[in-house]
């Protein structure tokens, strides 16, 4: 599973880091870092986290 | 289970489809939406940039193949007992089961005021944003009615494509039932500073002008110049349709602490009204995007048969001309804030409590310790059974799960 987030469209919502925190956090200045390679368990999370973007930032592939 | 139907094509109804397949279940989806376009975001229909496409909102297109979509129908009438869908037109739709995720729509001006003039306007839904870029094309003086969330960012955004902006509210400050005092004192201030023209605790009572539309005059006998009046006035649940139906109906559709509004029906997102024990009322109905998402995968287990008390925490966020607000859990003025810190421009941390206990937090550029020290608050884990919930078979989940246990904070 490969996870990236536009940049252009990512407003730091922060509902990612809400749905998977293991995979999207935020640094100490609230710019999001996130795990591109997370591991199969996080999936489903991922997916929430996807879902839940308001502004349909994070995209997942199979790559 | 065989047949599903699912009522409103929102963000609920996508997360729900995806749920259902994603638990294995084999038959069949049938999505049905008033609207005509396929799931989409709603947050970004008010706030800077304006969304020009309809692809910028839309969810996950992979659910389009996983149901039947049937888009620009309504539903008409629910018959309970032959469990039967009686969409308008005529058709009749059989379910097994139900999943009601109709939404809200706008609450308008009432007919005498605004009299069917097109250069009176709300903004619900995608159809409403193409009417919006078309009328932002002609007008330079824009009036919004209504300062909450809705009107708040409609104003900072519209203002930013360099219209003048009265923002008009019942209220003696914008946001003031979200967020309290302090708070709304805050985005009343950003909006002068942003030269938005404030006009609080007033309405509107008349508009002007005779082919078009150019003043709109308030309670107070104030007549402001404009082109075009943006109503922002909330929302009201979309359960007409449900009407004579046997389910409770109460500023939306009352479900148990799993989803379930009856056997075999289960509702989602705006339109859901969840038991909620405390902290101050007995049950909620949240607008949230994020929520609807939560939701729709929740009460499509608790249909397939895996009932469990809902538990999702609360998280909002909006921005407001230069202001970046996010909560989790419940805020307002009903709850005593307590700034944890500040920070230069503007940088705040703040918790809501009732009783003394948290039930919520709010930032402006605080957002890591909002995201890690509150994530888990309030919890929804400490469901009740309500007891005015329609069914109570998911009373025993709801003992049952005792695993996450009551986060208290006192």
């Amino acid at each position: 599973m490969h996870v990236t987030v536009d940049r252009g469209r990512c407003d730091i919502h922060a509902q990612c880091v809400f749905e998977a925190p293991a995979v999207f956090q935020l640094d100490d200045d609230d710019e999001l870092v996130y795990d591109e390679r997370p591991e199969a368990v996080h999936r489903p999370a991922v997916e929430r986290a996807a879902t839940s973007c308001p502004v349909a930032a994070i995209r997942i592939s199979e790559r | 289970m065989r047949r599903v139907v699912i009522v409103g094509a929102g963000p609920a109804a996508m997360s729900a489809v995806a749920e259902l397949r994603r638990q294995d279940y084999q038959g069949s989806i049938l999505v049905i939406g008033a609207e005509p376009h396929m799931p989409y975001r709603r947050p970004p229909l008010s706030k800077h940039p304006l969304p020009t496409s309809h692809a910028q909102l839309a969810l996950d297109q992979a659910g389009r193949a996983e149901a039947t979509w049937l888009l620009g129908r309504s539903a008409h009438h629910l018959d309970r007992q032959n469990r039967v869908l009686l969409l308008d037109g005529g058709d009749e739709i059989p379910y097994d089961g139900l999943i009601i995720a109709t939404g809200v729509r706008a609450r308008r001006l009432p007919g005498r005021l605004h009299q069917g003039r097109p250069e009176v306007m709300t903004l619900r839904g995608f159809g409403d944003l193409a009417r919006l870029h078309g009328r932002l094309q002609r007008v330079t003086r824009v009036v919004i009615l209504g300062a909450g969330f809705l009107g708040s960012e409609l104003a900072a955004t519209i203002r930013r494509l360099g219209c003048s902006v009265d923002l008009v509210e019942r209220d003696r400050l914008p946001l003031l039932g979200p967020l309290g005092p302090v708070l709304a004192q805050r985005i009343a201030d950003e909006h002068r500073r942003h030269d938005v023209r404030l006009h609080l605790g007033r309405t509107v009572d008349r508009l002007h002008g005779t082919d078009r539309l150019d003043a709109v005059r308030l309670d107070d006998g104030t007549t402001l110049p404009a082109d075009l009046l943006i109503t922002a006035l909330g929302s009201i649940p979309e359960t007409g349709w449900l009407a004579g139906s046997g389910l409770v109906l109460d500023d939306g559709v009352r479900v148990d602490n799993t989803g379930r509004a009856a056997p075999g029906i289960v509702a989602a997102g705006d339109v859901a009204r969840w038991p909620h024990p405390w902290p101050a009322g007995e049950s909620v109905r949240a607008e949230h995007h994020d929520e609807a998402v939560a939701q729709g995968a929740h009460v499509a287990r608790t249909l397939l048969g895996d009932p469990a008390p809902y538990a999702h925490t609360l998280a909002f966020s909006t921005h407001i001309h230069d202001m970046r607000l996010h909560s989790v859990g419940f805020t307002g003025k009903n709850y005593r804030l307590h700034v944890v810190k500040e920070g230069p421009g503007g940088r705040m941390l703040a918790e809501y409590r009732h009783a003394g206990r948290l039930v919520g937090a709010i930032t402006h550029g605080y957002i890591r310790d909002l995201t890690t020290t509150y994530r888990d608050l309030p919890a929804r884990s400490c469901h009740e059974p309500s007891a005015t919930s329609p069914v109570h078979a998911g009373q025993r989940a709801a003992q049952g799960a005792g695993g996450r246990g009551c986060v208290e904070h006192a």
